[in-house]
């Protein structure tokens, strides 16, 4: 009887304790080790939430518990350290996932291009190498030309500057595309190994 | 009746274990956290009284491939830059060349696509963008 009166003033209590040790610490998220691993990466547990609990979704619309948790679709996919935590690359070439080309038709096959563009950066990262291959395995090549890339040798400056601000490889990457932290993704010719020369090579597929 | 609260020794660590668990649970709910990718439409919706739409695109690229919404539907690669409305998604524009019960379900579903929190202003998720002009996420969650 008396544990029944007690309940709600123990959740009351903890409800305070627990507000206060947020007001106490900022960074709450791992309060129980200052020197954990990983600690401002977002934890796994925060990863592909439902959509009533993940931020933007209003709990209250019908929504939050119709439309399917990205968990539950994700669990089968090939997986990745960043942006959904899924490798589409491999979700497709794996036929994980058979998105269709086409509206309605889903036999409709893209039209793939395979050619592999080597652009020599400054500095002492990895040139990158920008496949055409898995593009257009996705898109179609009125989607970059000539409105975001124009297609000639040299035409295009592409910086990072202007890939964080949402432009060039940042219109998809960033945003969409896998994110820009993941850097040796395009950076990924070393210099040291790789002569000007097999740029031309559109053969040697990377990766 | 708050002595009663400290003295047992098991209910101390359940209180424990609840506290843990509201601390955190709650203390990541101001972060918006959706999907990578999902964009939040809110040009009219607001105004008119409806919760903005939230795309989710990593649910309709595991189903469409990019080019067929971005080069046969004309949809532009900016968040909010198609100025979408009703009438255009009702005469099978944008969203509407699918959502029409034939290839997926029809636009009289407002809630399903109409389902972010009001007030949430147009934004493609999680950019690259959207953490340099917001390094702490926390602060733009209304």
């Amino acid at each position: 009887m008396s544990r029944l009166i007690l309940f709600p003033a123990k959740v009351i209590f903890s409800l305070m304790v627990s507000f206060a040790i947020m007001a106490l610490s900022p960074a709450y998220v791992n309060a129980a080790d200052p020197n954990a691993f990983n600690r401002l990466m977002k934890p796994p547990s925060d990863r592909n939430l439902p959509p009533a609990k993940d931020g933007i979704h209003d709990p209250e619309s019908v929504a939050a518990n119709t439309l399917q948790p990205p968990m539950e679709s994700f669990i089968n996919l090939p997986k990745s350290n960043a942006g959904n935590y899924v490798d589409w690359v491999k979700a497709l070439e794996s036929k994980k996932i058979q998105p269709r080309y086409d509206k309605v038709d889903p036999n409709a096959q893209p039209i793939v291009m395979d050619l592999n563009i080597v652009r020599e950066v400054k500095g002492s990262m990895p040139n990158v190498v920008y496949p055409h291959k898995q593009h257009t395995e996705w898109l179609d090549c009125s989607n970059c030309h000539p409105a975001i890339f124009i297609p000639q040798k040299g035409a295009n400056n592409i910086s990072m500057a202007s890939i964080l601000l949402g432009e060039k490889c940042g219109v998809c990457h960033g945003k969409v595309a896998f994110p820009v932290s993941n850097c040796r993704l395009c950076h990924s010719q070393p210099k040291t190994k790789a002569k000007p020369a097999a740029a031309k090579e559109s053969s040697q597929a990377k990766k | 009746m708050l002595m009663t609260i400290f003295t047992p020794k098991l209910p101390r660590l359940a209180l424990l274990a609840v506290i843990l668990v509201l601390t955190f649970g709650l203390g990541s709910l101001p972060v918006a956290k959706a999907e990578y990718g999902d964009v939040v439409i809110n040009n009219y919706s607001d105004e008119a009284g409806m919760r903005p739409v939230i795309f989710p695109h990593w649910f309709h690229r595991i189903r469409f491939r990019c080019k067929v919404c971005h080069a046969d539907l004309g949809f532009k690669f900016q968040a909010g830059g198609n100025e979408i409305n009703m009438l255009k998604i009702i005469d099978g524009e944008y969203c509407g060349a699918c959502h029409n019960g034939d290839i997926a379900w029809s636009v009289e579903n407002c809630d399903l696509c109409h389902s972010g929190k009001p007030g949430t202003p147009t934004q493609a998720h999680e950019s690259t963008l959207q953490k340099i002009l917001a390094p702490t996420s926390t602060k733009k969650a209304k």
